[in-house]
């Protein structure tokens, strides 16, 4: 079980605790051991703590410490955005961001589209079982 | 030449440059006011007016009795009481959540604030069974779902309406213990049933127009497993 996702200049990075929990960021620099500058395209570039990052599978092409708007040319040239929203990972951030959004009214119409869903499931398995029986 | 009706100037005439100097001297001013000229015309004296002679006032006899300790007068209290305010999710044509009484958990529609500070609230009474009711917006969640309730008329409606009915005192006779209880059955006037269509009639062709929004009126809500109170978006 090797390592699979480094620390290293140019890895999209999730912000997991803190202030920009749930933010993408991408490491620009190492400063020691525990600590990288992170960047993002809408935020002050500044330190983080390995500890709050986790690692995706992402990377972008930049030199150490790239300007802002080289950072953001090089993060479009490597499709984060849309690679990330894609993912399995991405997606379902964005799922559980929905359904934490979900008003009282859209609840309860989600509530009778599953009772509709089973049912037609149900309907199905019902023919299965007679065909089987 | 008439004497011109002099207006009381609204700005003075001495602008500040910090609070308590302003930019022209004494004699700057006298001279801006044209004081000069009115002491010119009235032959070097400013006019003076005499007092007015005030009004003889009734001369009092002295009290008969003077209290041992000084009484305190009460203060003068001008406060004229507003209708609570609102909580910002709160205003009218919200679906409102009830979370007391009888109706616990009913889906409602808010009507208007009364001028005691109740919200007036309807079921509709078709949907949900609720009727016109007053409610205090303690017991109350908003949410943020809206009703179209630009068809309903709800000015003739006040905290008067609501009053309970003064009883007749009845005399406690043997005979009229067993008869009163047939008497205690209250009916509801036919001019608040009549009211109460005459609300709900617009209500439901409004609420009839956005799909599932009558189902969801008719439900009651309930914290299902999971369900957290404070994470949640009403």
């Amino acid at each position: 079980m090797p390592f699979k996702r480094f620390i290293e200049i140019g890895r999209v990075a999730l912000i997991n605790y803190g202030k920009e929990h749930g933010r993408l960021v991408v490491i620009v620099d190492v400063i020691d051991q525990n600590r990288a500058l992170v960047d993002a395209p809408d935020m002050v570039r500044s330190q983080v703590n390995f500890k709050r990052l986790s690692l995706t599978d992402l990377k972008v092409d930049i030199k150490r410490v790239p300007k802002k708007k080289e950072l953001i040319k090089a993060m479009e040239d490597a499709d984060v955005k849309n690679k990330w929203e894609k993912s399995s990972w991405g997606r379902k951030l964005i799922v559980r961001k929905t359904r934490a959004n979900l008003n009282d009214f859209d609840r309860f119409k989600l509530m009778l589209v599953k009772i509709k869903k089973a049912a037609v499931v149900r309907q199905e398995l019902a023919k299965l079982k007679k065909t089987s029986a | 030449m008439a004497p011109k009706q002099r207006t009381a100037r609204k700005v003075s005439q001495n602008p500040e440059l910090i609070r308590g100097i302003g930019k022209y001297s004494r004699s700057k001013m006298y001279h801006k006011r044209g004081l000069w000229a009115i002491k010119a015309k009235k032959g070097g004296v400013l006019p003076r007016h005499d007092p007015k002679p005030k009004p003889q006032a009734p001369s009092q006899k002295p009290a008969k009795f003077y209290l041992a300790d000084d009484v305190k007068k009460p203060f003068v209290n001008k406060h004229k009481p507003k209708p609570t305010k609102l909580r910002a999710s709160i205003t009218p044509r919200t679906v409102l959540i009830l979370l007391a009484g009888r109706f616990k958990g009913k889906r409602v529609v808010f009507l208007k604030q009364l001028p005691s500070g109740l919200l007036l609230v309807t079921g509709p009474f078709k949907i949900n069974g609720v009727p016109l009711r007053r409610v205090n917006q303690s017991y109350v969640i908003g949410t943020s779902t809206k009703v179209d309730v630009s068809g309903v008329n709800v000015d003739k409606f006040d905290d008067k309406y609501f009053a309970k009915e003064a009883k007749k005192k009845k005399k406690k006779e043997e005979g009229e213990f067993f008869e009163s209880e047939k008497e205690e059955k209250k009916v509801l006037p036919q001019e608040k049933k009549d009211n109460q269509k005459m609300v709900d009639s617009a209500l439901l062709k409004a609420i009839e127009s956005v799909p599932d929004l009558k189902a969801y009126i008719g439900a009651r809500f309930s914290l299902k497993q999971g369900m957290k109170p404070h994470e949640l978006v009403f």
